[in-house]
């Protein structure tokens, strides 16, 4: 049987491969939204486990919402990914240096 | 796997089976509405949506591969430690099968979509509509966003259209009619 630790420790390695992602590739803004995506796996499993051998349904419906928030968030990222690579042309992280005083 | 790919389409494509990893895990715990859920809307629309994105803008590889190296001493010490202190704040035993227990499994007849349901529809249901309006503020924010472009969109003018005078609509031509004399 698989002990609620198990499953905490899975999602620990989940989010730290997610921070790790962030790090790695600062300069691709597309890999910093799937990395957050990644983080946010890890986090709504944390919530479900817990929910699950807590015996509370309350985990499963904050997963829900944040599957919600997670997909605007998303949805409204990639629309401004969009138009920054329409104005200036590449997503580089390193070129949106316009608000340097 | 995914981080470490210098194609962002196979990182995405790396993504996809790590959120089909985690409805696994997540049917395990009996979420099973919340398993679906996830492919559902993580597989077959945001990960899509990302595929597009990837596809319609070209990334630049060699600024990424240069950048690659740049960062990684930093992110692994970063990750190393998170993880270590989480490996050890978890293994002390206060997580573990003989403190928690094992939840008894629920039978056939259990609906977990009917439960969770309950829960939503009664208890939780202004956090509903407040996610309904979020989705709706979304919806209204990515088109506005996007569809920018004036030249082509086929909006009109209102006080383009009151202020318009016949002169500018009509325009008076003086034709002489041709005398009889001329046409016989």
């Amino acid at each position: 049987m698989i002990a609620l630790s198990d499953y905490l420790i899975l999602s620990s390695i989940v989010f730290c491969i997610g921070l790790a992602g962030i790090f790695i590739n600062r300069t691709n803004i597309i890999m910093l939204l799937m990395c957050v995506e990644l983080i946010l796996a890890a986090v709504n499993t944390n919530f479900i486990a817990f929910s699950y051998y807590g015996g509370d349904l309350a985990g499963q419906i904050f997963v829900f919402f944040i599957l919600t928030v997670a997909a605007a968030e998303v949805a409204i990222g990639l629309a401004i990914l969009t138009l920054m690579f329409r104005s200036r042309g590449s997503i580089d992280i390193d070129a949106t240096n316009t608000l340097k005083g | 796997m995914m981080i470490t790919s210098r194609n962002t389409a196979k990182a995405a494509l790396f993504l996809i089976l790590t959120f089909f990893s985690a409805a696994s895990l997540w049917l395990l715990l009996e979420a099973e509405f919340l398993a679906i859920t996830l492919i559902l809307i993580y597989v077959g629309a945001v990960m899509v949506l990302f595929m597009f994105v990837i596809k319609m803008l070209d990334t630049d590889k060699s600024t990424l591969r240069a950048q690659f190296t740049r960062y990684l001493p930093l992110g692994i010490f970063v990750s190393i430690i998170v993880i270590a202190q989480m490996v050890l704040v978890l293994n002390a035993g206060q997580f573990d099968l003989a403190m928690t227990g094992v939840p008894e499994k629920h039978d056939a007849s259990y609906s977990n979509i009917t439960a969770i349901a309950e829960q939503l529809y009664t208890v939780y249901v202004y956090p509903f509509e407040l996610a309904a309006i979020l989705l709706l503020i979304a919806i209204i924010a990515a088109i506005t966003l996007v569809h920018r472009n004036e030249s082509r969109s086929k909006k009109q003018d209102i006080s383009e259209q009151i202020n318009v005078q016949a002169k500018d609509r009509m325009r008076m031509a003086s034709i002489k009619p041709k005398s009889a004399k001329e046409s016989k």
